[in-house]
């Protein structure tokens, strides 16, 4: 759409940057390396002390090839939302690097980010509060427009209602409030405006878990058809393993701050080496009452501890049915275990085996 | 297997005991815009030690349903009966329901976060409840069974615990407090208002667990209400899916997952993703829920519906049985052989609608065919 290319150039050379030139193979669109990221935590009073830090995202690499979707799963304050924030560029990062087409955006100045912020664009959780009440949806969808100069007036319009069609919504509905729309239509609303700049990435955080089951759908095939047609990289947050699985190529599970385990999708979810991922597929309610009967649950003991203090060695010790004394000196490493594909990696000491029945392992006393 | 275990309990063990049967409820409210119209005409039995499972959307009148059963529902104009163990819970007087509220029907309400008062005691408010029943326990006794009851539902250190304040227990811990100040009194049947929505997914599975082992325990009948298949599949022993108001479809869960006969229920299922479709399309389901003010006439499903007909324009089925169990009904105009997701159920399915579609049908079908994504545009 337009010239954003020759835009963006020109802006980066009035900044003196170079032109982005790809560090080493084309097919990956983004590089996650080390990124760490911690929060401090201040003491009440006066003195605003840092009394500690909230390890929210822990050496984390991942890396998402260029039109494809890179699902991340993981339960509440395990920092997957913490992570996409870093990706989009929306917080600093404590360390590591994000590199996006070789270019590493951790080092950038806002003015020096300016250009890639059209190119990663993001999806919220909750279309009630990801817009702006008192503004109409023309100018909500057309803001990006008006952000980075790049249409104005008639124009706009002609664009804004253009995308409008293109997610499915009624482009006379140009002049109408968000409280005019149903949830699902929101949704449609924040799609069209992640889309307007014509982005290589979105981020989708939780984009269809406060829809219902039947626009939650509709919702997935809209964002399937809109990767086909513009080419399109995700990286895709949900807490639905379901949902991940049907959109995703490759999954990453994260748990407290870190990851347990990455790798395309058939072996995550076939064969789960961490037990984390499996204790994660064993919960997930399945639609289908035989298997649901059939199944052996893993029921997990005690709650996600506190990323203030994360337990020693590997932090799912505490809670994990597999756990020997190994586990809470030492911190695993993501590596590639025996019988995997090379790309399928795990950060645990003792992982799964085929046919093992973690279910019985794990019936110690419950409480969370 | 869970089927013939149920099958078993369902032939008349000591189980059959109807608690509670509902009659024609009805619930509208009237509000400046027009009459809401939020239940209409639903019907629907749960047994003792049984688990019924009401599933719909938002705004499918599933929470007005039962909260009307507990008086919740103020400024609601309420028809019908409600026959709990004798008693008709919507005849009776404010004050009489209120000792039936919490000690023989109690509600666990989806947020565990503003179901629990902030500045008191977790224990406190536990205690609170067993003696604003019951006058005589002293409030030592009360502290004490405060403390077994935390324990019952898997919550360490109870006698800690117990003097811990809301914001110092987890989401699941919270959860599990509720699920014990439910448990307090006893109660005969359990409402669980989405119990596991706002948890994650390892935690849902702990409290569904525990849900289901203090079932087992004390014979309580459950009433489980959510958006979640996935958790109906886990835990109900019946279903019934709501749409707009009224029962879509009632049957044990194994007809529903594997026999459903509304297509709003063969709609929601086959919406999920789930392994079995994975690399397929998904199929949602056209359009969106009706405005509860300005319903659709006919059956309400019918702007939605791929198999509509001439008569569903005009006129609303109701509840009848599909199947040989006499059981499982549903409220549609298709034939009693429609129900399943096979072959052979599709094939009746458009066999009838060929014959039983002139234009008006055939011009709402065409617009669901030739834009099968699309959410229709709100009014």
């Amino acid at each position: 759409m337009g010239a954003p290319d020759a835009e963006r150039t020109a802006a980066q050379q009035a900044d003196g940057q170079p032109a982005p030139r790809p560090e080493s193979d084309d097919d990956i669109l983004i590089r996650v390396e080390n990124v760490v990221k911690h929060f401090p935590v201040k003491s009440i009073g006066f003195t605003r002390r840092t009394v500690g830090q909230v390890h929210a995202v822990d050496d984390v690499s991942l890396t998402i090839p260029r039109g494809k979707t890179l699902g991340l799963v993981g339960e509440t304050g395990c920092g997957k939302s913490t992570l996409a924030r870093c990706v989009a560029g929306l917080i600093p990062v404590t360390s590591g690097r994000v590199l996006f087409e070789g270019n590493d955006l951790s080092r950038l100045s806002r003015r020096q980010m300016q250009p890639y912020r059209r190119e990663i664009q993001m999806i919220f959780q909750d279309p009630y509060g990801s817009l702006n009440p008192r503004q109409r949806v023309g100018s909500i969808i057309g803001e990006p427009f008006a952000i980075h100069r790049m249409a104005s007036g008639g124009e706009r319009k002609r664009r804004v209602q253009e995308l409008m069609e293109r997610v499915g919504l009624n482009p006379e509905h140009y002049n109408r409030f968000p409280a005019e729309f149903s949830g699902g239509q929101r949704q449609r609303i924040g799609v069209a405006r992640a889309l307007a700049l014509r982005p290589k990435l979105i981020i989708c955080d939780e984009p269809v878990s406060a829809l219902d089951v039947s626009i939650q759908a509709q919702v997935l095939n809209l964002l399937a058809d809109l990767q086909d047609e513009f080419g399109l990289t995700y990286l895709f947050i949900a807490h639905d393993l379901e949902v991940v699985r049907h959109v995703s190529h490759a999954v990453s599970v994260m748990y407290l701050g870190r990851l347990a385990e990455a790798g395309p999708k058939e072996p995550v979810y076939e064969t789960p080496r961490h037990p984390y991922t499996a204790a994660l597929l064993s919960a997930a309610p399945a639609a289908d009452p035989n298997t649901a009967a059939s199944r052996q649950r893993i029921i997990l003991v005690g709650d996600v501890p506190s990323p203030i203090d994360p337990p020693p060695g590997c932090r799912f010790h505490p809670r994990c049915p597999k756990a020997r004394q190994l586990c809470s000196q030492e911190e695993p490493q993501l590596e590639v275990k025996a019988g995997d594909p090379v790309t399928h990696v795990t950060a645990c000491h003792f992982p799964v085996e085929a046919g093992e029945n973690l279910a019985a392992a794990g019936s110690r006393e419950s409480g969370i | 297997m869970a089927y013939a275990d149920s099958e078993a309990r369902r032939g008349g063990g000591r189980n059959a005991v109807t608690l509670l049967e509902v009659k024609d409820l009805t619930v509208s409210f009237p509000t400046a815009d027009g009459t809401v119209q939020a239940v209409r005409g639903v019907s629907f039995t749960v047994d003792a030690g049984r688990t019924l499972g009401i599933v719909g959307e938002s705004g499918s009148g599933k929470t007005v349903l039962t909260q009307t059963l507990l008086g919740l529902t103020p400024g609601g104009e309420i028809s019908g009966t409600a026959d709990f163990d004798g008693t008709d819970l919507l005849a009776i007087t404010e004050d009489q329901l209120r000792k039936i509220r919490g000690a023989q029907i109690s509600v666990i309400f989806q947020d565990p976060l503003t179901s629990l008062h902030p500045l008191y005691k977790v224990g406190w408010q536990i205690e609170e409840m067993i003696r604003a029943h019951d006058k005589s326990v002293s409030k030592a006794e009360a502290k004490d069974r405060a403390v077994d009851l935390l324990r019952r539902v898997g919550i360490p250190r109870a006698d800690q615990r117990v003097n811990d304040y809301p914001h110092q227990f987890s989401g699941g811990m919270r959860q599990r407090a509720i699920i014990a100040m439910a448990l307090s009194l006893s109660p005969r049947m359990i409402i669980a208002d989405e119990p596991t929505t706002a948890l994650d997914a390892t935690v849902q599975a702990q409290i569904l667990d525990l849900l289901q082992k203090l079932q087992e325990e004390s014979n309580t009948a459950l009433i489980m209400i959510t958006h979640d298949m996935g958790v109906v599949a886990d835990i109900a022993d019946d279903v019934m899916v709501m749409y707009a108001g009224r029962a879509a479809e009632r049957a044990t869960k194994q007809d529903i997952f594997y026999a459903p006969h509304h297509p709003y229920t063969k709609g929601l299922l086959e919406s999920i993703p789930n392994s079995s479709a994975r690399a397929e399309r998904l199929k949602p389901i056209t359009g969106q829920p009706p405005s509860l003010i300005r319903l659709p006439s006919g059956c309400k499903f019918h702007p939605r519906c791929a198999y509509v007909m001439d008569r569903c324009l005009t006129e609303e089925p109701s509840l009848r049985p599909v199947g040989e169990d006499g059981f499982h009904s549903s409220a549609c105009w298709l034939p009693t052989a429609a129900a399943g997701l096979g072959e052979r159920a599709e094939e009746i399915r458009i066999k009838t609608v060929r014959e039983e579609r002139s234009e008006a049908a055939a011009g709402i079908a065409e617009g669901i065919a030739s834009a099968p994504e699309s959410e229709g545009s709100v009014t």
